[in-house]
């Protein structure tokens, strides 16, 4: 990448109250130009109200080769849900 | 067969997307590396036909549209140069690789735009034509190949109908504008065609990119979903197409057409076309005319590393 020029992830947040959604990633120098750019790149349409860029290389993520036994925890564990517990008949708002 | 391709072709077998940190043979990236920098160095080539009417808009208003579609146009190359990033090449890597000639761009934006009709022609034919291509790429096995698809899609049927109004404008108009729109047509038809690459049989990358799913139909099949969707919109203009042999086939549905001049195809594609090298050299210019704005973007972005946005 020529020198100064940084990529950036991109987060948009469609209506006060969502979550910020990732939608790709942009190039800018500093953060201001980032911001710019990603407004140009990807609000051009009304697509959101707020937006963060962050930068790429501040992501971290779990190496796919070790996803399961990283998820693995999660997986038995039913009683996580509430769909796992049986409630008597006639009782409601549980 | 290590664990690794298995889990790959599983994800290619089973219609799921492959992701950029998962592993992929090395032919797999290097031909998503080709196909899409060359669709972004179109995108961003393609500003340049459509920038020569800019200033010469005959309204206001066809001057903010043409303006607005030549920014998404560049969003359109953005996105897909993000793309190409997360195969591990760099954003200035492609640039020098289209200024080398190593790369290359779709041929049909080395024509040139003669008249304010050809507005109307590249928006209806060449969007049209891109379009059926673009659809089809949304379920590329590639994740972020297909979501930025997606996104295109979803902009560029804006362009299509904006190069479809002009194009009844002028059929519409006076003698002279409806020459001027049979003239567009009768330039823009077989280029426009072309655009699809060669026949399958002569397609030198089609066959492993089809197995991959990175393409997922032929170049064929999306030619004639094309032809038989736009000949009626060009009937509906009172325009003729310019081909004496153009024929409706009742028994298959779909129109047939005289054999394409290949010859011509290739000699634009291997660097001879109308304006090939003037659209080349316009990109080089503004790349290096501007080098000053990346060096003091630079140096401010070293000074203000701390600056809040």
């Amino acid at each position: 990448m020529e020198s100064g020029d940084r990529s950036w992830e991109v987060f948009i947040q469609k209506k006060p109250g969502l979550s910020f959604k990732h939608v790709g990633n942009c190039h800018g120098y500093d953060k201001k130009m980032a911001v710019q750019n990603a407004r140009d790149l990807y609000t051009r349409r009304g697509e959101g109200r707020a937006l963060w860029v962050v930068p790429t290389e501040a992501i971290v993520s779990v190496p796919l080769d070790n996803a399961d036994a990283f998820f693995d925890p999660s997986e038995d564990k039913a009683y996580r849900h509430a769909t796992f517990y049986k409630i008597p008949d006639g009782v409601s708002h549980l | 067969m290590d664990k690794f391709e298995q889990a790959f072709n599983e994800i290619i077998e089973k219609d799921l997307k492959v992701e950029p940190r998962d592993w992929m043979p090395e032919k797999y990236r290097k031909t998503l590396i080709r196909q899409i920098s060359q669709h972004a160095h179109s995108e961003v080539i393609g500003m340049q036909p459509e920038g020569n009417w800019l200033l010469r808009a005959p309204s206001l208003r066809s001057k903010q549209v043409l303006l607005a579609k030549i920014q998404d146009e560049a969003g359109h190359g953005l996105y897909l140069y993000s793309v190409a990033e997360t195969l591990g090449i760099s954003r200035q890597e492609m640039n020098e690789q289209l200024h080398s000639g190593e790369a290359k761009y779709s041929s049909i934006f080395n024509y040139p735009t003669l008249t304010w009709a050809d507005m109307g022609a590249v928006g209806w034919l060449v969007d049209g034509a891109a379009i059926v291509n673009q659809v089809s790429l949304q379920r590329t096995s590639y994740g972020p190949y297909s979501r930025g698809m997606v996104r295109i899609c979803k902009e560029e049927s804006f362009h299509q109908r904006q190069g479809y109004e002009i194009m009844v404008q002028m059929a519409n108009g006076t003698p002279e504008q409806k020459e001027m729109a049979q003239d567009a047509l009768n330039r823009f038809w077989e280029p426009s065609l072309m655009m699809f690459g060669p026949h399958d049989a002569d397609s030198a990358h089609s066959s492993q990119s089809m197995e991959w799913k990175i393409k997922r139909e032929s170049n064929d099949h999306l030619r004639q979903r094309f032809i038989d969707r736009t000949v009626p919109q060009a009937h509906y203009l009172g325009l003729t197409i310019p081909d004496e042999n153009l024929k409706f086939n009742e028994e298959t549905g779909h129109w047939e057409t005289s054999p394409f001049n290949w010859d011509e195809f290739w000699n634009v594609v291997n660097g001879n076309g109308p304006c090939n090298r003037e659209r080349l050299d316009h990109h080089k210019k503004a790349h290096h005319d501007n080098a000053w704005v990346r060096e003091a973007a630079a140096a401010y972005a070293a000074k203000t590393e701390t600056s809040v946005a």
